[in-house]
């Protein structure tokens, strides 16, 4: 089923580089189809104005059936956003990269659907359980189940 | 605000995980007792080997297709009740975990609200989608859903909202519609973006239309790779759950229709069977009464009513056999008459109570699990001891143990000894001393905290050795039976005997094997024995089976002289008579124990009385 997952992929590709990509959010490489990276930033105000984050997805042949491998980069000088959602190593506790995924979701509405994460963020915070987590995390955050503790990501 | 979450690559752990079939007790059940399965009673044989022994529970072992007409029957009984289809029944029966009157109960009192709920119908458009999901509140859920609407108009992934008005369990899924949303427009699958105008294209009742090759495709992934009772819709949020035929459609080819890609053929039919498979996983894992059988690549189900009940399993160990034998391409579901020695014949036995994969009597659940507990706990002291070589206590020189019999001669010095103890063999040949008994003495004088803690890790190894010990034994029996059955095929040519006549052979190592089980678990149970006269009694019956056994093993590992054969052969025969006279009396005895309340623990045991005098 890769053909699906190329197919699919070069379509959203193209659509990016025809349309452009929703407001705050670039394109920064798009080599193949294995791997992309977005820059991502809160437009207007938020906690988290004026900072520009990059998102990492991941494919496997599986896609768009199974969900993109998603995560903020933290190498080279990055950072992951300080959010009650997102660990430091960049994993995001998210239903829809989870059990809420669904195959009509594209890699663009995942990037905006992040953003209003973000955006509604009233305090700046890391998860509590953030060392324990990142002490013991798989490298592919999609090997970790999370319990979802609200719907509102 | 935090999450929770679990890896799903679980490391193996030997003692809990590999033991246990993952299925069973992953179920939260919060009304098992309510459930009434109407099944048992006269259906029921007694026992599979005809009389039951005190120390035997009574089950039946079920085929997948028994297990499956039983589940045909609960869903019939919801048809006739709610005067709803097949499907529709099935699909709420998983959804309350196969509890047919909290099923009846919800469905009298809200049809819809749990039609909706288990994703038979549309929601109302106006009232916001009550996925078992979704717990979110107010303004929270709003955002979500407006972020998404953004998102889909930047990505023209449309998806259109639900319009049919929902009372009806009715299903239309088996007419595949051209999606066709706006006259003019061909239909492309939101997915694969494929626009082809032959492409098949099918919905749920929720109208959301996919092609057929990715409705496949999300099935197989979903039934394969998450094991997913019920599949829900494609679309996002849509919690319209795939009915049964709908899924059967896609994934098993309809016998008019042209042959396609073999390979995806296969994955397909594999993905299907594996779907039922879940199903009945599901309803078995259910109800208390039945447990699927643990064995790799085995369907069979035992039901076994006496044990359900968790109170009974300080009473009773329920050790149960799905009828088959052998592992994954050996398994027969054929009788020990026919089957082979070693793999091939290999009973799948197991607990019905917990989760030992194995006949863990005469020892109760709950001290066979904590045991089993310490042993992981303390493996890293004990370790050495599984090791499979020693030295010679005479010559020094490795002495590396190939057989189930303790009675070793050292190849080089000629020195004999007891491979568990390391004592000389004359004193176990002649008076078997008390080599099963551990000797308090060494603890008696232990004054400081140090030395007490060196004694009671002794204590802990004497009863480790020896349990460990038959364990090793076990797993060489495979070499064993090789052996044996080299034997008994030498033992023909040589010998008049015909290949009836040599099955005593085979007899013996199996009665062997089997003792040796109830040898490893009574030093289980003796090390939580609390001392007294009861203990005693225990290890006298424990001490006479460990001698017949050795006795039995040193004759089968023996040399075998052509014109010996005819002693041999009744020396062997009465021997494993007596050794099965022996094992009876130790199981007997101590299902009896426990029937009566005899037996008394040095530790709290659930279910039983508290210690009465703590002697560690
Ligand atoms: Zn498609
Ligand atoms: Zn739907
Ligand atoms: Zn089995
Ligand atoms: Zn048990
Ligand atoms: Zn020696
Ligand atoms: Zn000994």
């Amino acid at each position: 089923m890769a053909s699906i997952a190329a197919r699919r992929l070069g379509k959203e590709l193209k659509e990016i580089h025809s349309e452009g990509c929703p407001v705050g959010i670039n394109l920064v490489k798009a080599d193949d189809f294995e791997t992309w990276w977005f820059t991502i930033e809160v437009m207007g105000e938020s906690e988290y104005k004026g900072e520009v984050y990059t998102l990492q997805f991941r494919f496997d042949g599986q896609y768009p059936i199974s969900s993109p491998a998603v995560q903020f980069v933290i190498t080279d000088g990055r950072q992951a956003p300080i959010h009650p959602h997102v660990y430091s190593n960049g994993h995001i506790c998210a239903s829809i990269l989870g059990n809420e995924w669904s195959p009509v979701l594209s890699v663009t509405a995942v990037c905006v659907t992040l953003q209003s994460m973000l955006a509604s963020c009233k305090k700046k915070e890391r998860p509590a359980d953030n060392d324990r987590y990142v002490r013991h995390a798989p490298d592919n955050p999609k090997k970790t189940q999370f319990h979802y503790d609200d719907d509102t990501v | 605000m935090s999450s929770d979450y679990e890896y799903s690559d679980d490391d193996a752990d030997y003692y809990d995980e590999e033991m246990m079939d993952g299925t069973q007790d992953d179920l939260s059940m919060d009304s098992e007792d309510d459930m009434d399965m109407e099944f048992g009673g006269d259906d029921f044989k007694t026992s599979p080997n005809g009389k039951r022994k005190m120390y035997e529970v009574d089950y039946e072992s079920l085929s997948q297709p028994a297990v499956e007409k039983l589940m045909a029957e609960e869903v019939e009984y919801v048809c006739n009740v709610c005067g709803l289809d097949d499907s529709a029944a099935n699909l709420l029966l998983r959804h309350l975990n196969w509890n047919k009157e909290r099923l009846v109960e919800k469905y009298m009192d809200n049809p819809t609200s749990l039609l909706v709920a288990a994703g038979i119908s549309v929601p109302e458009p106006t009232a916001v989608p009550s996925t078992s999901r979704t717990r979110s509140t107010d303004n929270a859920s709003a955002s979500r859903r407006s972020s998404r609407g953004a998102s889909r108009l930047l990505t023209s992934i449309g998806v259109s909202k639900a319009k049919s008005p929902v009372t009806s369990p009715t299903l239309s899924y088996h007419t595949p519609r051209s999606f066709k949303p706006k006259l003019n427009e061909p239909f492309v699958c939101p997915v694969c973006f494929d626009d082809s105008p032959q492409i098949r294209t099918l919905a749920l009742e929720c109208e959301h239309t996919f092609c057929s090759e990715c409705w496949a495709t999300y099935l197989v992934a979903k039934i394969r790779d998450e094991g997913e009772l019920s599949v829900k819709c494609m679309a996002e949020g849509c919690a319209m759950a795939c009915p049964d035929p709908f899924i059967r459609t896609l994934l098993v080819p309809s016998p008019r229709s042209p042959p396609g890609d073999p390979q995806q053929e296969i994955d397909h039919a594999k993905a299907w069977s594996h779907f039922q498979e879940l199903q009945v996983r599901h309803y078995v894992a259910s109800n208390k009464r039945l447990k699927f059988c643990p064995y790799p690549g085995c369907t069979n189900t035992v039901s076994c009513p006496s044990a359900a009940d968790k109170s009974s399993l300080t009473t009773v160990v329920p050790t149960v056999s799905c009828g088959a034998r052998g592992i994954g391409d050996q398994m027969t579901q054929s009788q020990p008459q026919q089957s082979g020695l070693g793999l091939a014949g290999k009973e799948h036995k197991f607990c019905f109570g917990c989760h030992i994969e194995s006949d863990h009597k005469p020892v109760v659940c709950g001290v066979a699990k904590m045991w089993l507990r310490k042993c992981r706990d303390d493996s890293e002291t004990a370790n050495w001891i599984k090791s499979n070589t020693k030295e010679c206590s005479q010559c020094q020189s490795t002495i590396e143990k190939n057989g189930g019999c303790n009675h070793m001669t050292c190849k080089k010095c000629k020195h004999e000894f007891c491979w568990v103890c390391m004592g000389p063999w004359s004193e176990h040949g002649t008076a078997w001393y008390s080599c099963n008994r551990y000797d308090e003495k060494a603890g008696v004088d232990a004054r400081d905290a140090q030395s007490r803690s060196r004694a009671s890790l002794e204590r802990y190894l004497h009863y480790y050795n020896r349990w460990a010990n038959h364990e090793q034994s076990a797993k060489l029996s495979l070499d064993l039976y090789v052996k044996t059955e080299k034997k008994m095929e030498d033992m023909q040519i040589t010998s008049s005997l015909t290949w009836i006549e040599v099955q005593f052979m085979k007899k013996a190592v199996e009665e062997a094997e089997r003792c040796r089980m109830t040898l490893k678990w009574t030093y289980a149970m003796a090390y939580y024995l609390a001392k007294g006269n009861e203990k005693d009694l225990f290890e006298d019956n424990q001490r006479d089976l460990e001698k017949a056994v050795e006795d039995l093993s040193e004759l089968l590992e023996g040399p075998i002289e052509p014109e010996n054969i005819p002693t041999l052969r009744q020396k062997v025969t009465d021997k494993t008579v007596y050794v099965q006279k022996r094992n009876e009396i130790v199981l007997e005895d101590t299902a009896k124990g426990f029937l009566e309340g005899r037996w008394r623990w040095n530790v709290a045991v659930d279910g039983f009385d508290d210690p009465a005098d703590v002697v560690v």
